[in-house]
């Protein structure tokens, strides 16, 4: 320990001072760092681990029985130049990114939006109504067995009643439906935390805005919302946006379940779902991890952008 | 606490307002309809499950599929009541521990500058982004160095530190006026009283937002990649299990995902005006 007087002369001793002048305040706060430790320590072995080990296990040919092995960046090359699924998992997690995102964000706002101009009464009802199926467990199972491929299958059953088919269409199993109906069930689960935020943020907005609104000339909802609304709403709308990259960057989960593993030509395959390939079945953890590390990477970059994005909203 | 208020319309008309009605009612249907489907496939008899076109009601409901769930669940290697009670525990033990350390590490993050507060708070928003579904296989290494694989420990502590329990709760928090911290501490309260004393009982919908948050959250753990042994296994691994037997089963498997989906969505019910305010401080600012 360093033995510096506290009035001794300040030129000389600026750094340590402040360096004791830090310890000192953290002596003081010790019972903030009480109150941290048990959360931080559980989040640090369960998430910030994992997260950073990612990129240095990354760099290792591992299988969980012997040391790890480094092997500089074949793995990072193998993924880019050689590994043609994932190209296919980059493909459609893209897809799902630019596609179910966006989608489902712009539809977590409208139908905030609409809902807020209901009763109290209709209001409660539809939020729950559409809150419902990201809460419901893994009811979406029930859509496997709305697109099953026989004619017992509710879809198919419908449509042939209609006439507008002859024959069972394999929804789950034909490459050419699979990305549409599991991208249609993602849609049917996204209205989920951000979505609740959105609501919750518009009941908030100051009705004397709308009052000021009206004097300055705002004639409809449409104006309305564009010149009053969403620039009062911007932290809950980046709120929803992080909700709404996370769903979209980590789908994988619904098209695993509907369209089985492998799917089809993996026309349903994510990068989550080639980690958890490489991971869980075939134990090569230093592939693996690249894999996440990349999924990791993207949707940092997909965060920072939304952020800039927002950040004219968020003035404070 | 401020209660939300109707929000009175200024522009819009009644022709407005029918249309919204509309809108909102027909894509409710479509958002409706599949938990509508289950409930109605879980009371048709067998023989009325394969009849080509499937109605949209059941012509003699029973109870039969549930009756038969529980009996074929009973006939597992492993008890019915080893899957209710590990899944029980599980939601019980997470939300319990995630409340309580949750809350107390939001309080020192909202009401205490401390050196590295800045820092911690940034963490926790930027972690918002990581599920356990997406760190799942970097998380399987720790706990596997750490010899957690195939333990209750592997059911319970990963599920615990989640970051959005606590991004809620400090945000609420965060408008809890300073001058009542104050007044508790020139009282002589420490921070740990402040917290549990003053600050929590003012912040009713903030916990319980999370006791909901994480029920849901813990209701459907499945661990699938930590846990073999099937004592250890909870319900919605059995019921997906029962429901992967296909359509011999279907019936089952419906009823399976009835008898799921029903806690969380009462649970929300239950709290959805506390749920809702909370959320109303849900945005990020920083």
């Amino acid at each position: 320990m360093s033995t510096v007087k506290s009035d001794a002369t300040p030129a000389g001793t600026v750094k340590q001072s402040k360096f004791k002048n830090t310890l000192n305040e953290m002596k003081r706060d010790a019972s903030a760092y009480g109150m941290l430790a048990p959360f931080f320590i559980l989040f640090a072995i369960f998430t910030i681990i994992p997260v950073t080990m990612s990129l240095p296990i990354g760099f290792t040919s591992f299988n969980m029985v012997q040391f790890p092995k480094f092997v500089g960046l074949s793995n990072f090359y193998t993924l880019i130049l050689e590994d043609d699924v994932f190209l296919i998992a980059l493909k459609n997690t893209l897809t799902f990114a630019v596609l179910t995102g966006p989608i489902s964000y712009i539809a977590c706002f409208v139908i905030a939006w609409l809902i807020n101009s209901l009763g109290r009464t209709l209001k409660t009802i539809f939020t729950f109504v559409f809150y419902a199926p990201s809460i419901a467990s893994n009811i979406f199972i029930i859509w496997q067995l709305m697109f099953s491929g026989d004619t017992y299958g509710f879809v198919n059953a419908w449509l042939m009643q209609l006439g507008i088919i002859n024959s069972p269409i394999q929804w789950l199993t034909d490459t050419k439906y699979m990305m549409g109906v599991v991208i249609l069930v993602q849609l049917w689960i996204s209205l989920g935390a951000g979505f609740l935020a959105m609501i919750a943020g518009l009941q908030g907005i100051d009705k004397s805005q709308y009052e000021a609104g009206a004097i300055e000339g705002i004639k409809n909802r449409l104006q309305e919302m564009l010149y009053i609304t969403l620039p009062c709403m911007g932290p809950q709308l980046l709120f929803a946006a992080v909700m709404q990259i996370t769903a979209s960057f980590t789908a994988g989960h619904v098209g695993q379940m509907l369209t089985g593993f492998p799917s089809t030509d993996y026309a349903t395959h994510t990068i989550n779902t080639h980690a958890f390939d490489y991971g869980f079945i075939r134990y090569e953890m230093g592939y693996a991890s690249a894999v996440s590390f990349l999924l990791f990477l993207m949707m940092i970059v997909a965060n920072n952008l939304i952020r800039r994005v927002l950040s004219k909203y968020i003035d404070d | 606490m401020k209660l939300i208020k109707r929000k009175k319309r200024i522009s819009g008309s009644l022709g407005g307002d029918i249309f919204i009605f509309l809108v909102l009612g027909f894509l409710g249907i479509f958002m409706v309809f599949p938990f509508y489907f289950s409930v109605i496939q879980s009371i048709k008899p067998i023989n009325e499950l394969f009849i080509f076109p499937p109605k949209l009601y059941a012509m003699d409901p029973t109870a039969d599929n549930f009756v038969e769930l529980f009996r074929a669940a009973g006939n597992l290697w492993v008890p019915f009541s080893r899957y209710v009670f590990n899944s029980v525990s599980v939601a019980v033990i997470v939300t319990v521990t995630h409340v309580f350390i949750g809350s107390s590490a939001a309080y020192a993050l909202a009401k205490i500058k401390f050196p590295g507060s800045k820092f911690a708070n940034s963490l926790i928003v930027l972690s918002l982004l990581f599920t356990s579904n997406v760190t799942g296989i970097m998380t399987y290494i720790v706990m596997a160095k750490m010899g957690m694989i195939d333990t209750y420990f592997a059911l319970v502590l990963p599920f615990i530190a989640t970051p959005m329990g606590l991004f809620l709760m400090r945000q609420f928090m965060g408008q809890i006026p300073e001058s009542l911290i104050e007044a508790a501490r020139i009282d002589g309260a420490g921070h740990f009283r402040t917290c549990w004393q003053i600050v929590m009982p003012n912040v009713k919908p903030a916990w319980l937002t999370m006791i909901i948050f994480a029920f849901q959250g813990a209701w459907a753990i499945t661990a699938q990649q930590f846990i073999y042994k099937e004592a250890l296994k909870t319900l919605p691994t059995v019921v997906q299990q029962i429901t992967a037997a296909g359509l011999a089963r279907a019936g089952l498997g419906f009823a399976g995902g009835v008898v799921m989906m029903i806690p969380p969505l009462v649970a929300f019910l239950v709290a959805q005006g506390n749920i809702m305010e909370t959320m109303s401080h849900s945005g990020i600012k920083e």
